[in-house]
């Protein structure tokens, strides 16, 4: 038997650590030549790394949501044949060694996976390790511990007032009184367990930026409401009439057409603000990003070049990039490089929304729900279809007036829907 | 074939086994156990009580001899004594049989049935057993697996004529002349000092580059230096090869590479035991094993529903009074009581002179699992008692965690002290603290002043040293 190594590979774009997201091993684990170990995540891409050998797992690099330097261990196998790292002759017992009364092979195991042993997550075996979790048993006595099992309740619930933290008969007939008088307060017993989930892998990432984009950015949000009685008109129209190989054209294509009309007229808010630099970097391609609900939570697939794509282009690459984000195979390119985000909740989209702005964008635009409302014509309350739009603005480099012209110049294309077509 | 069935079907009446049935019939459960042998497993028939019959015995003839010798400190000489070891075997029979039939009864009193045969299993809820009176059928809701364990062979020594196991051993009509151990663990240091204080020369092989390898170094040795003294020879790093072709000697590899041939009337072969999982029809369950053991769950379950496992099949340490906890427990959950395995120590005793204790973890263990530990002890020379009892060899030590004092593990060796090993259990399973063993009067002139000492030494204060 020899010990193989498996180092983190240079997941890609020359970066010095990925973070660890998925094991799909655990030590002691027998795993073929190319069976994945494990899943790395690098900014946006999450990349699994096969075994190159036959082996048993022997040792992992850390736990989930750990940051590993490129180049490091990541797993140790135990491999057949020789290898330079042969491991030491261990004075395996031989036949006329005595097996003792106590066994001593869990002395024996790795100090680092009894540490990294999760609190509870493992069941002890009785008897074979009878302190093998000494750490984090709950301290009480016997009598304490029985009567505490057959109430059904988890010592590991119960703050102990004795000496180290023991659980006394005191501390448990107060939890148990405790416990009644909620429960006749209330049908419901009050559950007071607390599950810790660790925010790794992309829930990291939408944190650590939403994070960013909170903490930096005044946000100014404005909300106006439209009229899309007419566009609701003519997409019915288009999608009744369209030909079969084009896609069914919801409002988000008008919407971003719209937008490069605007951003045409005050380009200012099409742009990065390079808040350390005091630059804003104001952009002539309008990427428009997409904010997308997948399984794994929200990314955000831009469509490149709005300004350059008809009203079917825009949505049929809308269309595309949506199912590719919520198959987890967009690219790195496909999910970055936005300079204007649209955020869109349909169906669910509510009144009114205070979205954050995509950092380091200035400008970010929410579509509300669309619904039948009353409204005066100046005779009479008529049926009109109406739809907020919640948008924010970063406040430092765009006044309260842009950002109000900007959606009233939204509003009114989108109130006419003939004029995002008609060339200025 | 007659056919029976029962709420529990329990396989093996050792200790644990019995216990499970006994405490099962109190609950009113109708509970059936089988048992091939005489009821009380090896620990009663074959194992604890015996040896420790045995021992004790040995103990009072060297004392006398050492008297006829005029070696007493005490001032007391005799005639050189006699030993009549047939009645010395008829003594320590008559303790056995005295405790089958308790057990026997005890299982009547709680109307448990007990069925003697060997067992088989024809499926997960169905036994067939071999009595005498033909194959009977039992079906039950409930089985457990109390098999228990069976002592190890080495290949190259196969049991036979000079070739013998512990369960022979105790079954010796006379003592041999020349007696080779092989393997210095527990069994085989209980036996051996005990045939050699009761006149045989006895030389122990162990593999491993001391005695008791499983046991820490501190508290082997004063058991090494007690063996010398007894004349024990003891060949530690020696392999033990194979017989010499007359049968008559072991051939020995030493520690330096030596061949060596020893001459021997009886060679005992205790090198462990392993559980007895096979033979009874327990392969056709296909039951989950963790290496040669049963893998059970904190409720003792095994992998099959309604299939219990307890005692020394599920795993080490293989010790009486771990499966008589787990067989008790499973009656209580097939009697549909919340249990759960939650013991904070299994304490084990090598009833070697002298006698060692340990309960919970050792120094190296704690430091192991990451515990910032505090480890004293207070020897037994400085104890009164033990020097009114002659024996000032051994001491108490104990493990605690630095941080709040928790004891974490105790240990011991010394003459007797195997009752000690109550009071350390206790201190463990009540989650005691340095402080709690320092501020509890233990009893003057006793043994247990060393533990009280070992806690005040690692608190900084001890008296007596």
């Amino acid at each position: 038997m020899a010990e193989r190594v498996v180092r983190l590979p240079d997941v890609g774009e020359g970066i010095a650590e990925a973070e660890l997201v998925e094991w799909h091993v655990k030590v002691g684990d027998i795993v073929r030549e190319d069976a994945v170990l494990g899943a790395v995540m690098t900014d946006k891409a999450t990349v699994e790394i096969p075994s190159p050998a036959d082996g048993r797992v022997t040792w992992l690099a850390g736990n989930v949501g750990d940051l590993l330097a490129i180049g490091s261990d990541f797993v140790r196998l135990e491999v057949d044949g020789e290898s330079e790292q042969a491991p030491k002759t261990a004075e395996l017992a031989s036949p006329a060694s005595s097996v003792g009364a106590q066994s001593p092979r869990h002395a024996a195991s790795a100090p680092r996976a009894t540490a990294n042993a999760p609190p509870n997550g493992m069941k002890s075996q009785p008897g074979a390790a009878p302190l093998h979790h000494a750490a984090n048993r709950p301290l009480a006595a016997p009598a304490v511990r029985l009567r505490a099992r057959e109430a059904g309740i988890d010592l590991h619930q119960i703050r102990g007032t004795g000496p180290a933290g023991r659980i006394t008969h005191d501390d448990l007939d107060a939890h148990l009184t405790h416990g009644r008088t909620g429960t006749r307060a209330t049908p419901n017993p009050a559950q007071t367990a607390v599950t810790d989930i660790k925010v790794v892998g992309l829930r990291r990432k939408i944190a650590e930026k939403m994070s960013i984009a909170s903490s930096r950015i005044p946000h100014i949000t404005y909300v106006e409401e439209v009229d899309v009685t007419s566009l609701e008109e003519l997409r019915a129209k288009v999608n009744g009439q369209k030909r079969p190989n084009k896609p069914k054209l919801t409002l988000l294509p008008f919407l971003m057409r719209a937008m490069v009309r605007a951003i045409a007229e005050q380009p200012h808010l099409n742009a990065h603000f390079d808040d350390e630099a005091g630059i804003v970097h104001q952009h002539a391609g309008v990427h428009v990003g997409i904010a997308t609900q997948t399984p794994t939570g929200l990314v955000v697939p831009v469509v490149r070049h709005t300004e350059a794509r008809d009203i079917w282009d825009c949505a049929s690459e809308v269309a595309r990039l949506a199912e590719a984000a919520r198959n987890g195979n967009a690219t790195r390119d496909e999910l970055t490089g936005s300079t204007i985000t649209i955020t869109s909740l349909g169906a669910l989209g509510g009144l009114a929304t205070t979205p954050i702005i995509n950092h380091p964008e200035v400008a970010i635009v929410g579509v509300n729900r669309i619904a039948i409302r009353p409204h005066w014509d100046g005779a009479a309350f008529v049926p009109r279809q109406m739809m907020n739009l919640s948008s924010s603005f970063d406040h430092r480099v765009i006044d309260g007036f842009d950002a109000a012209q900007f959606v009233q110049r939204i509003k009114l294309l989108l109130e006419t829907p003939a004029m995002i077509f008609i060339d200025s | 074939m007659t056919e029976s069935t029962c709420k529990l079907l329990i396989i093996g009446a050792g200790p644990g086994g019995y216990t499970c049935a006994i405490r099962a019939g109190q609950l009113g459960i109708d509970t059936i156990i089988v048992e091939a042998e005489k009821p009380g497993g090896t620990c009663l028939n074959v194992g604890c009580i015996p040896s420790k019959a045995l021992i004790h015995a040995a103990g009072e003839y060297e004392t006398i001899t050492g008297a006829a010798e005029g070696k007493s400190a005490l001032g007391i000489s005799c005639a050189r004594p006699s030993l009549d070891f047939a009645k010395t075997m008829a003594w320590k029979d008559g303790i056995v049989r005295r405790l089958n039939g308790g057990v026997a009864g005890l299982l009547k009193k709680a109307g448990v049935r007990l069925i003697p045969g060997n067992a088989r299993f024809v499926d997960g809820k169905s036994i067939e057993v071999e009595t005498r009176s033909g194959l009977q059928m039992i079906r039950a809701e409930t089985v457990v697996i109390a098999t228990g364990s069976e002592p190890i062979r080495i290949p190259s020594l196969p049991f036979g004529d000079r070739v013998i196991s512990s369960t022979e051993a105790l079954a010796l009509t006379e003592i041999p002349n020349r007696l080779v151990v092989v393997g210095g663990g527990y069994i085989g240091l209980e036996l051996g000092t005990a045939f050699k204080k009761l006149g045989a020369a006895v030389t122990v092989v162990e593999a491993a580059p001391r005695i008791l390898p499983q046991y820490d170094g501190e508290l082997s040795a004063p058991v090494g230096r007690r063996l010398s003294a007894l004349g024990v020879t003891v060949l530690t790093g020696a392999k033990a090869k194979a017989l010499a072709a007359d049968g008559k000697a072991l051939a020995v590899e030493t520690a330096s590479g030596e061949q060596t041939s020893l001459e021997a009337d009886k060679i005992l072969v205790t090198v462990g035991r392993r559980p007895a999982t096979s033979g009874f029809g327990l392969e056709t369950l296909d039951l989950d094993m963790i290496g040669p053991f049963l893998r059970i769950d904190d409720r003792c379950r095994t992998s099959m529903r309604g299939v219990f496992a307890i005692g020394d099949v599920t795993g080490e340490p293989m010790l009486a009074h771990r499966a008589i906890a787990q067989g008790e427990m499973v009656a209580e959950i097939v009697a549909g009581r919340r249990r759960a395995w939650d013991r904070v120590s299994i304490p084990a005793i090598c009833f070697t002179d002298p006698e060692i204790v340990t309960v919970g973890l050792a120094p190296s263990e704690a430091s192991g699992q990451g515990f910032d530990v505090k480890t004293d002890l207070f020897p037994f020379k400085a104890n009164g008692r033990a020097l009114t009892l002659e024996r000032e060899d051994g001491f108490i030590r104990t493990v605690a965690r630095a941080d709040n004092h928790l004891l974490l593990g105790i240990q011991g060796v010394g003459a007797g002290i195997a009752e000690l090993s109550a009071t350390f259990s206790l201190a463990l399973e009540m989650g005691a603290r340095l402080e709690d063993i320092a501020m509890t009067i233990h009893a003057h002139p006793t043994q247990s002043e060393g533990f009280h000492e070992a806690a005040l030494k690692s608190l900084g204060h001890a008296i007596h040293i």
